[in-house]
């Protein structure tokens, strides 16, 4: 595997200012490329930005967690249990030094989405009195939208949405009229999964704080691509769903200021959650596992940890070099073709996600064409209708990239993507 | 590459579909979504004596949902509604001429659904 070779023990990536192309980084994906056995059925996966693709030690883990270890990890004291007990608890631990939190601290859902819900369900309960507005921002997923829109309705608050520049970044100065000590909360995307921008998150909580607003940020598509440290953001909440970050499907996480998390009330009620029950009534466990009732994803939460590892042998530094690498690569060539609509802020605002339209072909086409080239993009609306609306567009073409793609593979893309003109304008 | 999809015939279809724009008295109307993609189709109809008369889409879409939609109101012109209540995918295929992939599937059907539903709703 590739953390034997020599490239990785220095920091040769790092220092290598790149000019394209660069071959540390190349070689780099080259060995990465031979942990991802789905990479064997022949597909240029553009598709990471939806889930992302699973390492050798994630498939292995599911698999020896299945043979070898299976049981619950309701406390009893047989051996695989035990041993299940000690891996999950420690798998808990390697997802939370990812982002810099505390062991207690981070949660474990079904999805990013249910980490939304959990908020929207419980988060009354230590709004202060006299708030009643949520700031959120056009460029958010159903995920961090429609949860709020319920909240709103039930408690009767009033949503608010930081407007988009038409360098499709957000727009601060709009962002900082809509602040007052009426707003309860500010949730808001790390990146955005259309556009791809890298908001100001810091910046973003450092201003809400003034206002004693409690702030959310949805990492989702940040956690795969950038170093996140929930201290140095100094943020109350933070959710990202492990099947982006190269893990299995279903488990999401969300991270808390641990004595916000104490005060939030349980989301679901039941086994695994109580230090006692009555017939009248129940005593609940302390975070996290108040909030996590009922059997875990044991299996895919130690296999999140593996894939967290993976990460880390790779070196979030490297990880993230590889995502401008291509990303750089990747919208100075999609530039470059004619009659393309690119939605992204451009180099240094941006990273790993990049959507487009070909004009007069429709984004779902372009997608159907590509993929007879076993080229594997997203075409739609991505979960962000109110954002296709501010863009004035039913849909557009989504490339995002990970650890293994390569610039091959996006000189395929720019090919194809061609092709599909010339089908179009004959 | 093989443009399994994309034939000449699909591509023609839709620069130039056959029946697109409004009736000013159409008997039947409906609005619908691809929840795909979100596109809009609207088709409208005139049914006498159970029978289509005249019928028009409109809205945006897809190679796939529009060359569709151009077959498919040209075949179900003059047919009798129940006969129309009985086409499905298999049907537009044959017009089509073509495979459709899974994930288009709604977008062959879009406009057959739609016309169903206008036939359907009360006006
Ligand atoms: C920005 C963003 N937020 C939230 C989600 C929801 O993630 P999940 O579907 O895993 O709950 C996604 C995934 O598409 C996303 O891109």
């Amino acid at each position: 595997m590739y953390q034997n070779r020599n490239i990785l023990k220095g920091n040769i990536l790092t220092i290598v200012k790149y000019k394209m192309p660069n071959q540390n980084i190349d070689s780099l994906i080259q060995d990465i490329r031979k942990d991802f056995p789905i990479l064997k059925t022949g597909v240029i996966y553009f598709d990471n930005a939806a889930t992302s693709q699973r390492p050798k030690p994630v498939i292995e883990s599911l698999k020896e967690f299945m043979e070898n270890e299976n049981a619950n990890i309701n406390r009893s004291v047989h051996t695989l249990s035990e041993k299940a007990m000690l891996h999950f608890n420690e798998s808990r631990k390697i997802i939370a030094d990812f982002i810099n939190a505390e062991e207690n601290e981070i949660v474990f859902t079904k999805n990013a989405t249910e980490a939304f819900n959990l908020l929207a369900y419980t988060i009354k309960e230590i709004i202060p009195k006299g708030k009643d507005e949520i700031i959120l921002s056009e460029m958010e997923h159903h995920s961090n939208l429609v949860p709020w829109q319920e909240f709103a309705k039930r408690y009767n608050f009033k949503l608010k949405f930081i407007k988009i520049t038409k360098d499709f970044e957000l727009d601060i100065e709009d962002y900082k009229t809509k602040l007052s000590d009426k707003t309860a909360i500010v949730s808001i995307t790390h990146i955005s999964n259309v556009l791809g921008t890298i908001n100001p998150v810091k910046e973003i909580v450092e201003l809400a704080k003034k206002h004693n607003v409690i702030t959310i940020i949805d990492a989702s598509q940040s956690a795969p691509n950038l170093k996140i440290n929930v201290k140095n953001l100094d943020c109350d909440f933070l959710i990202f769903s492990c099947h982006k970050v190269l893990g299995p499907t279903g488990v999401g996480t969300l991270y808390g200021k641990y004595e916000l998390l104490k005060k939030l009330p349980p989301f679901n009620f039941g086994g695994g959650m109580i230090k006692s029950v009555t017939f009248e009534k129940a005593e609940y466990l302390d975070p996290p596992e108040k909030f996590e009732a009922g059997t875990q994803n044991i299996g895919e939460v130690i296999a999140s940890a593996e894939a967290i590892k993976y990460l880390n042998k790779i070196g979030i530094k490297n990880v993230e070099e590889i995502s401008s690498y291509l990303y750089n690569y990747a919208v100075e060539n999609l530039k470059k073709i004619e009659n393309i609509e690119i939605y992204n802020p451009g180099k240094g605002k941006s990273v790993d996600i990049i959507s487009f339209n070909l004009k007069g072909i429709h984004c779902h086409d372009v997608a159907s064409i590509l993929n007879e080239d076993k080229i594997a993009i997203r075409a739609g609306h991505h979960c962000a209708m109110p954002l296709m609306k501010v863009l004035k567009v039913n849909g557009v073409c989504r490339v995002s990239f990970s650890v293994f793609n390569t610039r091959e593979e996006i000189d395929h893309l720019i090919i194809s993507l061609k092709k599909c003109q010339e089908v179009f304008n004959k | 590459m093989s443009l399994s999809m994309y034939k000449e015939q699909i591509l023609e279809l839709y620069k130039n579909p056959n029946n697109f724009g409004e009736l000013n008295n159409f008997t039947h109307e409906y609005h619908e979504f691809n929840q795909i993609c979100g596109d809009e189709i609207i088709v409208q109809l005139i049914i006498e004596n159970e029978k289509v008369k005249d019928i028009k889409f409109n809205g945006a879409g897809c190679a796939i949902s529009v060359a569709s939609a151009s077959l498919i109101t040209d075949y179900v012109k003059n047919k009798d509604i129940k006969e129309i209540s009985k086409l499905n995918i298999e049907d537009i295929k044959k017009l089509l001429g073509i495979e459709i992939s899974p994930g288009r599937v709604k977008c062959a059907t879009l406009a057959l659904e739609t016309i169903k539903r206008a036939i359907n709703k009360e006006n």
